[in-house]
């Protein structure tokens, strides 16, 4: 399945490229409406892009009176992304999410970056959504935390269906001739190229510490990118950075995939699931497999 | 919405800036004042461009190279391909009755072809040098002004001002000429409302400029 990252999508803008989604996710809301951070919010770098949004969104009232009935209308499945500040912020949106039939899973926006305490804060917030809704909870963990797989069993011990993997890293870039921090807040999420290997380290360490469903995101620009999530744990896949530069991405990273899976000789990009937690192919086969791609 | 691979025809120098001009494929020019992502060859995101001429099947657009994604714009050769995708925002509203064209620097880029569309109104236009200022031969009827001279000093009252140039100027335009059309820009990822980077505030609120804008009513 593939889907977008939050943030990474407004599908009432852009419908067309939310329907060749499996599923949509939406912005991370909050209890409050919030504008978001001041500007400067975006800097692209070498080898991504960092951004500092600061979770501009309508906050949980105005989204379910007139966000959620038009999101409903495009007939894709519906994830809701849900932050807060306190634990009890994700437990309310919750329940308030838990009676409309719309909202296919919550995607619980858990890797907040100041957080000191990731696996109690992971625990404590799932614990608190599991007794809030029966929807499926999903938690997005961040990969900045000395043992991330310590984290997902958290997670998973709480109450979480599965885990998105991963968000944003924190990065910084100064002007080049002031030497000042670009981004308005100063630094930002570093997501793009630069986040993939870090993504396929997080979706691996998850999978074997859990073996919970995945959806792998992270620097994915291509299908072969896809497909290596999905070798690393991930059973989906979602796009973030590389539909700011091609709305069009679903389409050909979809094309990419199962052709990058037809070449190794699997009928479906699912019989990739997993493969790397398998014994190392031999030299030769190695050779053979590269000689054939 | 839509985005096409299309192929460089011609980069042009203007003065310091550059006029890239590449084939219009299945694109709409759209209306003046609306922009496309340009793709920078080498870099992870496209870059903002207002059209500047809608020439017979092609596009163009003035560049002024201040980074790596212009820079690379700038380097593309007749018969290299980009990815474009447009238009998009809101551009102009063309129903003025005595239109006036105002610009300062890069921001000249959206008037010339804002100036076809009005049928070729004057316009005043200020720049930083006389090498700058070499890119006024592209405005039809254009008065032109060189630091320290600024253009706010060449608008005339009663007129429907259209102006597009740096924050300062567009302050100042605003100052003089309340219900003008001002064409702002901002870093932006996307162009299609999907990122939020380029909140400005508008009425009091961060919106999306290119969503709610480019091109806003002054208050």
């Amino acid at each position: 399945m593939l889907l977008n990252a939050s943030g990474c999508l407004d599908a009432l803008i852009a419908p067309d490229v939310a329907r060749s989604l499996d599923a949509f996710v939406t912005k991370t809301v909050t209890p409050q409406p919030r504008d978001g951070n001041t500007p400067v919010r975006i800097a692209e770098t070498d080898v991504g892009m960092l951004n500092s949004i600061g979770l501009a969104n309508p906050g949980i009232d105005r989204f379910i009176t007139r966000n959620l009935p038009q999101l409903a209308e495009l007939g894709v499945p519906l994830w809701v992304s849900v932050g807060g500040f306190e634990t009890d912020d994700y437990a309310d949106i919750c329940s308030r999410l838990d009676d409309h039939a719309d909202v296919t899973v919550i995607e619980l926006n858990v890797s907040c970056p100041n957080v000191e305490a990731p696996v109690e804060s992971a625990a404590e917030i799932v614990s608190a959504s599991r007794l809030a809704t029966r929807k499926p909870l999903w938690a997005k963990l961040s990969p900045a935390v000395p043992d991330i797989g310590e984290v997902a069993r958290a997670a998973q011990a709480a109450g979480a269906d599965g885990l998105s993997l991963v968000n944003t890293i924190r990065g910084l870039k100064l002007d080049d001739r002031t030497l000042r921090p670009v981004l308005g807040p100063g630094h930002g999420g570093l997501s793009g190229p630069a986040l993939k290997p870090v993504a396929l380290a997080a979706v691996a360490t998850c999978y074997r510490a859990t073996q919970m469903p995945i959806v792998g995101m992270g620097g994915v620009q291509t299908g072969l990118d896809a497909l290596e999530l999905i070798a690393a744990g991930a059973q989906h896949v979602a796009l973030g950075t590389v539909l700011f530069a091609d709305p069009d991405a679903p389409a050909r990273i979809r094309a990419e995939l199962y052709a990058a899976a037809a070449a190794r000789g699997w009928n479906a990009y699912e019989d990739a699931y997993a493969v790397a937690h398998e014994e190392p192919l031999s030299v030769q086969a190695t050779l053979d497999e590269r000689s054939s791609v | 919405m839509r985005r096409e691979r299309l192929s460089v025809v011609a980069n042009e120098p203007v003065g310091p800036y550059t006029l890239l001009r590449v084939t219009c494929g299945g694109l709409d020019p759209g209306v003046p004042g609306q922009f496309f992502m340009l793709e920078a060859p080498g870099r992870l995101l496209p870059r903002p461009m207002s059209l500047c001429l809608a020439p017979r099947r092609e596009l163009a657009f003035l560049i002024d190279e201040v980074g790596p994604g212009t820079a690379a714009l700038c380097r593309l050769e007749r018969g290299d391909t980009i990815h474009v995708l447009g238009p998009l925002g809101n551009g102009f509203d063309l129903d003025v009755e005595r239109p006036l064209l105002v610009g300062g620097g890069i921001g000249i880029a959206p008037l010339p072809y804002l100036s076809e569309a009005l049928g070729r109104p004057p316009a005043v236009l200020g720049f930083r040098s006389d090498r700058h200022a070499e890119a006024a031969e592209l405005v039809p009827n254009a008065q032109a002004c060189v630091e320290p001279t600024l253009v706010t000093e060449l608008i005339p009252d009663g007129m429907d001002v259209l102006a597009c140039g740096p924050a300062p100027m567009l302050d100042a335009v605003r100052a003089l000429a309340p219900g003008a059309q001002l064409a702002w820009e901002a870093p932006m990822a996307c162009g299609y409302g999907a990122c939020y980077g380029c909140a400005v505030e508008i009425d009091g609120e961060l919106k999306r400029l290119c969503v709610e804008g480019p091109v806003l009513r002054a208050a």
